[in-house]
């Protein structure tokens, strides 16, 4: 890496929720409010989705799944700081590892139980 | 309300002689041990030394210690089962029925979370920032504070021996039998916060030796230079990191349904007792991977050791730890094939079972040609570490086995399966346990093990093993459950006299090693280890003195390759003189705190109230807990430092005593 005279475009070059050496107190917490905004509007579109008839009804999960990952997006970036960065290969490593598992018992618990609701359950799971 | 809860002088069980008498006899021995270190002033020693280090050595040796203690008790529960099954032909034997159910069940549990988990973390705390080249784990209090509420978990269920009762439902407590309607003692309360507080302990312990091993390693240091424990520690360190969580949460829900009137794994009001068993497997069978991978690594150092030769197949032993780390994960179902999944679900499950055997056959056969063309020392390790290649080989076949579906139908719940999964866990987990330990207590004390007791002990558990468990292959293909207070076959009897004179000769195991311990410590001056490298080592552990030095090493060693100790000598070897004389400097070190037994102690308290119900002290004891670790936050000094002089005194001692090691002459030190 060649030495970049200008702080300030080195500055401009993170990615966003990126930490680093010299970022100072203000820019740390302008990166934790920005989170929490985004948190705070995603949240409050969710509920709003569901109160007041702004798409149409049968959209509502898709819409409800789209909002809740975009609301995982904004806690990985600005709150757990994963991001595309050089140093981050642990955290993305580890992520990856996480929703791999998370998707394998997610998945394989929905498919067993599924299947033992089908053959177990009868007429008696819905009552 | 009382100001007890539950608790009443009729909840020790008078009635029955057995559990109270043996707990009277511990209660003595601990009695006369505590006033043996009082006496000879020993307490302040103990308590600043050791109970309140931080140092990841001492813990790892505690954690052992805490191993061994409930080995014996675990180990008297399967004397009393043996000795029952072996008696009860026709009649009902001398347990009764209530007591012999606590007791297979505190057998398991016991055994699983307290013998068998404790000794696995134990060697890896100690032997990882070792091998890593490091001084300490990430967390070093946090450590501390995991090694206390695992004790503090095993301390609850050795307590329900004599206030209360244990729980009479099998190690995992499958609900609904587990629920307050069919279980309304305090025996499944015990395993339930026993657990919960212990598994707290493994999961902080988890995350910390991940972290140690993903950021903190000696310089050069890459992840393909990483000794073979290193890599399953990290493998075994993630798979509790995933697959803790679930079981928290999973008995966190019973708790709820138990405690508070929630529904999860009722039978009534839509609730699901098999989302229960589907949960605790998927935390349950990546456990048995968090338990035989260490025990892999295990192998691995001591036969490439042993065979003097490099192990062979690095990296495809490598894969072969992640693979089976990952497909850990998709295997779970097999435990409970029979509860009524359809046709794809089991045929799916069974053969993702059957793809484990693939990279740890790997493994064997890297362990095996490891040993070709090697000149291979017959040490009580070594003699281990076959014993364990020819037992697991047998129980990873009775494993493919059971994999395959309609053959689960005919054998599951049977005694073929007890005799499968013992089988691996003895034959790998507690072989490997034993082997590594042999390997490293010249590392963590300072001098050999008995070889004579050592290889004594090898051959009556080894033989022990056999007699005790293959006549309960024949028994469960005879088609005995398991888990009989009595019966009244009479083809039965005779395999269940020969597994209970296997369980004496495994007795008999034990008292070799404890043997073993006490002409060791005897004759300690005669086997003390000079050079710190007493098998002629390969990794980094061996390039520092025994016992090492609170620091570990005066300067981080610089790697230049795999087997980075095993480089470092050929090439002091070769140019006839040690590495430059380093320049030192003073060394900072993380204080010794009591906060991990302090928290412990209050968490004590929180779970046995939990369990009895005394509302009072869960608020005091989670309080207690909660303040421990604010001053523990807010402490002013984190670090003391170890002045240069002492470092540099003490690497000076250990460079002469590697070149004596290497033969080299005075002059080689400078």
């Amino acid at each position: 890496m060649s030495e970049r005279p200008d702080e300030e475009m080195a500055r401009d070059e993170t990615a966003p929720g990126e930490e680093s050496e010299h970022d100072s107190i203000v820019g740390g917490v302008r990166s934790y409010a920005v989170g929490l905004v985004a948190a705070a509007i995603l949240t409050a579109a969710s509920f709003a989705l569901v109160q007041f008839d702004i798409v149409w009804g049968p959209a509502v999960p898709a819409a409800l799944v789209a909002l809740a990952i975009g609301q995982m997006g904004v806690h990985l970036v600005f709150f757990l700081h994963i991001t595309t960065g050089p140093d981050n290969s642990n955290n993305v490593l580890a992520l990856l590892f996480g929703v791999l598992i998370v998707a394998l018992v997610l998945l394989g618990s929905i498919w067993i139980m599924g299947h033992l609701n089908h053959n177990l359950m009868g007429p008696m799971a819905t009552p | 309300m009382s100001f007890t809860g539950k608790l009443g002088w009729d909840s020790i069980p008078f009635q029955e002689p057995l559990p109270l008498v043996s707990a009277a006899v511990i209660g003595a021995v601990l009695l006369g041990v505590f006033v043996w270190v009082w006496r000879r002033g020993h307490l302040p020693y103990l308590w600043k030394e050791w109970i309140t280090s931080v140092d990841h050595k001492r813990i790892g040796v505690m954690y052992c210690l805490l191993a061994g203690v409930m080995l014996l008790r675990g180990f008297s529960d399967a004397l009393l089962m043996r000795s029952q099954q072996a008696i009860a032909y026709g009649n009902g034997g001398y347990l009764p029925p209530d007591h012999y159910d606590q007791i297979f069940s505190a057998h398991g549990t016991i055994m699983i979370f307290f013998v068998a988990m404790p000794f696995m973390i134990g060697l890896m705390n100690f032997v990882v920032p070792l091998q890593l080249g490091v001084r300490d784990v990430a967390f070093p209090t946090l450590n501390s504070v995991s090694f206390w509420l695992t004790c503090s978990g095993a301390l609850l269920i050795n307590m329900s021996l004599v206030i209360g009762e244990f729980a009479k439902t099998g190690w995992l407590v499958y609900p609904p039998l587990s629920e307050l309607r069919f279980s309304p003692g305090v025996g499944v309360d015990y395993y339930l916060w026993a657990l919960q507080i212990s598994g707290m302990g493994t999961l902080l312990s988890g995350v910390n030796l991940v972290t140690t091993i993903l950021k903190m390693r000696a310089p050069g240091m890459g992840y393909s230079r990483m000794p073979m424990f290193t890599w399953t520690s990290l493998a075994s360190n993630l798979l509790i990191v995933a697959s803790f969580p679930v079981l928290t949460a999973v008995l966190a829900m019973l708790i709820l349904d138990r405690y508070l009137g929630f529904h999860f794994f009722t039978p009534e009001a839509g609730g699901n007792q098999m989302m229960f068993v589907n949960l605790i497997w998927a935390w349950g069978h990546p456990e048995v991977y968090i338990l035989i991978l260490p025990a892999f690594g295990v192998f691995s150092e001591i036969i490439s050791t042993f065979s003097s030769k490099p192990l062979f197949g690095y990296r495809s032993m490598v894969i072969a730890t992640m693979v089976i780390c990952i497909l850990s994960f998709m295997v779970w179902l097999h435990h409970f094939f029979t509860m009524g999944a359809g046709a794809d679900v089991n045929g799916f499950f069974g053969i993702t079972t059957m793809i484990i055997a693939v990279p740890t056959g790997v493994k064997v056969f890297n362990w095996l040609f490891t040993m070709y063309g090697g000149r291979i020392r017959y040490t009580s390790m070594m003699l281990w570490s076959i014993g364990f290649i020819v037992t697991f080989v047998i129980g990873g076949m009775t494993g493919v086995m059971l994999a395959v579906p309609p053959a689960d139908f005919v054998l599951h719940n049977s005694l073929f399966l007890v005799a499968h999964f013992h089988n691996v866990i003895i034959g790998g987990v507690l072989f490997g346990a034993f082997a590594g330990f042999t390997f490293w207590f010249p590392k963590m004390f300072g001098f050999t093990l008995d070889e004579r007791w050592g290889k004594r002990a090898f051959w009556l558990w080894l033989s022990g093993f056999y007699l005790a468990f293959m006549p309960l292959y024949v028994l469960g293909l005879m088609g005995m459950t398991r888990r009989m207070q009595h019966y009244d076959v009479p083809g039965w009897h005779p395999w269940l006299i020969a597994a209970g004179l296997g369980a004496l000769l495994i007795l008999a195991g034990i008292g070799c090693q404890i043997m073993m311990l006490y002409v060791s410590i005897r004759t300690r001056k005669d086997r003390i280890d000079e050079s710190g490298d007493p098998w002629d080592g390969r990794t980094l552990e061996w390039i520092t003195t025994s016992p090492p030095p609170a620091f570990n090493f005066a300067v981080l060693p610089d790697v230049k390759g795999e087997e980075a100790y095993w480089g470092i000598k050929a090439k002091a070897r070769e140019n006839r003189r040690l590495s430059d004389r380093p320049d030192y400097e003073p060394i900072e070190m993380p204080r010794n705190s009591p906060t991990g037994i302090v928290s412990a102690f209050f968490a004590t308290a929180m779970g046995f109230a939990l369990i009895w119900h005394i509302w009072w002290l869960v608020i005091l004891g989670f309080f207690g807990a909660w303040g421990t670790f604010i001053v523990f936050a807010w402490r002013d000094k984190a670090e003391y430092e170890i002045p240069v002089e002492e470092v540099e005194r003490l690497d000076q001692a250990r460079r002469r005593s590697k070149a004596t090691l290497l033969d080299l002459p005075e002059e080689a030190l400078s």
